[in-house]
């Protein structure tokens, strides 16, 4: 049997955005990877135990509210207590391109912005996982 | 052999990757090395048809379930989209008040194009998980119709949840699904309806009941609200009892490992079919024959069988 490619979806925090995450996540199912949705309202402790379980090889978190700064950074320090480092952390949601330079640098692989068309973040995934 | 010391120290990460090459069959020899600890689990089945309420009987089940210091590990089967090869795994969503709990432990599945209602994986899966050391390992299966009964092949207690949505009682005596339960539940008990399905089924379970020693329990259940989950939970451990006290763990043990030898004989001879004895050419001369009706499909095979006996 093939290897799949794994992606948790998750929506760290009280955002109640959820149309870009839901939107992701059935493009991705649509291009053929196995995507775990875990819901609304997760904690960040959460999200990095459920991604360790499922063995992802990617979490990406849709942040609209703000508090992208204080989880990204977050769920970094908590897969690397967990030893869980090799998993990639990518993005998307409403976060201005000044923070975005910030976040790459503490080790989020990429993050996304309203408009990004999933054609394109299918291929970036195609292309990092290859 | 370093992760095989980890997964039987209990913990996580190992346990999940090792479900991963177990999953994608990319080191054969690893089911091997964990077989010998496996038979202690207590295996039980929820199945249902799509939108029942399994994940939330899960969520709600599985705390009563891990009283007395016992270890829960559950499976989630989900569809793969025939289409795209993809999945979206979602039964986590209703699970959330268990994904910090230290005992327990939450590995969603891809059907990857089974139709038996779990993924053709799914029961090696489920010995990984037994190895590990859990005591209970939970396994939900994608939303059924009346045809998906791989479940009852690998469960101890098979639990069949219906909602007064399912459609009126002669339907669910058609399907298949009837049969392979323990223990229905009708779930979404806050609803009309459940009253009067929960009647129907009793009608529909009576000759069961009449030829059996086990009373086929139909139970009630909400389990948005956590009612009729205490009286669900004892009746599976009632089940669990009436196995092990009449001797019948042992022999549907025994029954669910002949069916499961066939099965993999079954594979095993397909595809040495497929690499060593068919010639896919000639294959493919004979089925443009019979497509044009000079041979029939049982010619073809009659063909192939001289080649090997
Ligand atoms: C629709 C909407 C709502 C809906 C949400 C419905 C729902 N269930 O999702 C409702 C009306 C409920 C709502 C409420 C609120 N909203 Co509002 N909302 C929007 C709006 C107009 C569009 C968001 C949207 O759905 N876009 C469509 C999706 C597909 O795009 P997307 O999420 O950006 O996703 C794309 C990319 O970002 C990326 N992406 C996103 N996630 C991910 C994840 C991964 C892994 C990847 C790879 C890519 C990726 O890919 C997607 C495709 O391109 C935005 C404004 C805007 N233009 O973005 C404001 C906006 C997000 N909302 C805002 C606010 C303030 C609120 C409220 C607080 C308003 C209030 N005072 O009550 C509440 C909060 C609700 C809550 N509990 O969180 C602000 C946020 C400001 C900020 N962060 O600094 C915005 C930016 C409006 C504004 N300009 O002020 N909102
Ligand atoms: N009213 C009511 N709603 C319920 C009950 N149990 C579950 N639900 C709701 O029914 C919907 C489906 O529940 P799930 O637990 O996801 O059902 P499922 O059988 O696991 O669904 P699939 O895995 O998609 O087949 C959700 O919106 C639940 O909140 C209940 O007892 N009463
Ligand atoms: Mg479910």
């Amino acid at each position: 049997m093939e290897k799949k490619i794994r992606i948790l979806i998750g929506k760290p925090g009280l955002d109640g955005h959820d149309r870009g995450a839901k939107v992701i996540a059935a493009a991705l199912r649509d291009a053929g990877f196995e995507v775990i949705y875990t819901g609304l309202h997760q904690l960040s402790e959460s999200i990095v135990e459920a991604a360790i379980q499922e063995d992802v090889d990617i979490v990406g978190l849709s942040i609209l509210s703000g508090a992208h700064m204080t989880i990204f950074p977050k769920i970094l320090k908590l897969l690397k207590q967990k030893n869980a480092e090799h998993i990639i952390v990518i993005g998307g949601g409403i976060i201005p391109e000044e923070d975005i330079k910030k976040l790459i640098q503490m080790g989020v692989k990429r993050i996304f912005t309203p408009g990004a068309p999933t054609n394109e973040i299918v291929d970036y995934i195609n292309s990092i996982i290859h | 052999m370093e992760l095989l010391q980890r997964f039987l120290k209990g913990e996580k990460p190992a346990i999940a990757r090792v479900i991963t090459k177990i999953e994608n069959g990319t080191d054969p020899k690893l089911l091997e090395d964990i077989f010998p600890h496996t038979g202690n689990a207590y295996y039980i089945g929820i199945t249902g048809p799509p939108g029942a309420g399994k994940s939330s009987l899960v969520n709600a089940m599985v705390p009563k379930l891990l009283e007395n210091n016992k270890k829960v590990g559950i499976i989630a089967v989900d569809p793969t989209s025939p289409f795209s090869g993809g999945a979206l795994l979602g039964d986590r969503i209703r699970m959330n008040d268990l994904a910090l709990n230290e005992n327990v432990f939450i590995r969603s599945m891809a059907t990857r194009g089974s139709l038996g209602g779990l993924a053709s994986k799914t029961k090696d899966v489920a010995l990984v998980l037994d190895a590990a050391g859990f005591d209970y390992v939970l396994i939900e299966t994608v939303g059924v119709g009346q045809v998906e009964l791989d479940i009852a092949q690998v469960c101890d207690t098979t639990v069949v949840t219906l909602v007064p949505e399912s459609g009126d009682a002669i339907q669910a005596m058609k399907a298949g699904i009837l049969e392979v339960a323990d223990i229905l539940v009708v779930n979404k008990g806050d609803r009309t309806g459940a009253d009067r399905l929960i009647m129907e089924m009793k009608f529909a379970f009576e000759l069961r009941v009449h030829n059996s020693d086990w009373h086929y329990p139909i139970l009630k259940t909400t389990a948005i609200e956590n009612i009729g989950i205490d009286e669900l939970v004892s009746t599976i451990k009632s089940h669990k009892e009436y196995l092990e006290k009449s001797g019948k763990l042992e022999t549907e043990r025994k029954n669910k490992l002949v069916i499961r030898v066939n099965e993999l004989i079954e594979e095993k001879i397909k595809t040495h079919l497929h690499e060593y004895v068919i010639d896919q050419k000639q294959l493919k001369k004979m089925i443009d024959k019979a497509y044009e009706r000079k041979i029939t499909p049982h010619y073809i095979i009659d063909e192939i069988a001289k080649k090997i006996f």
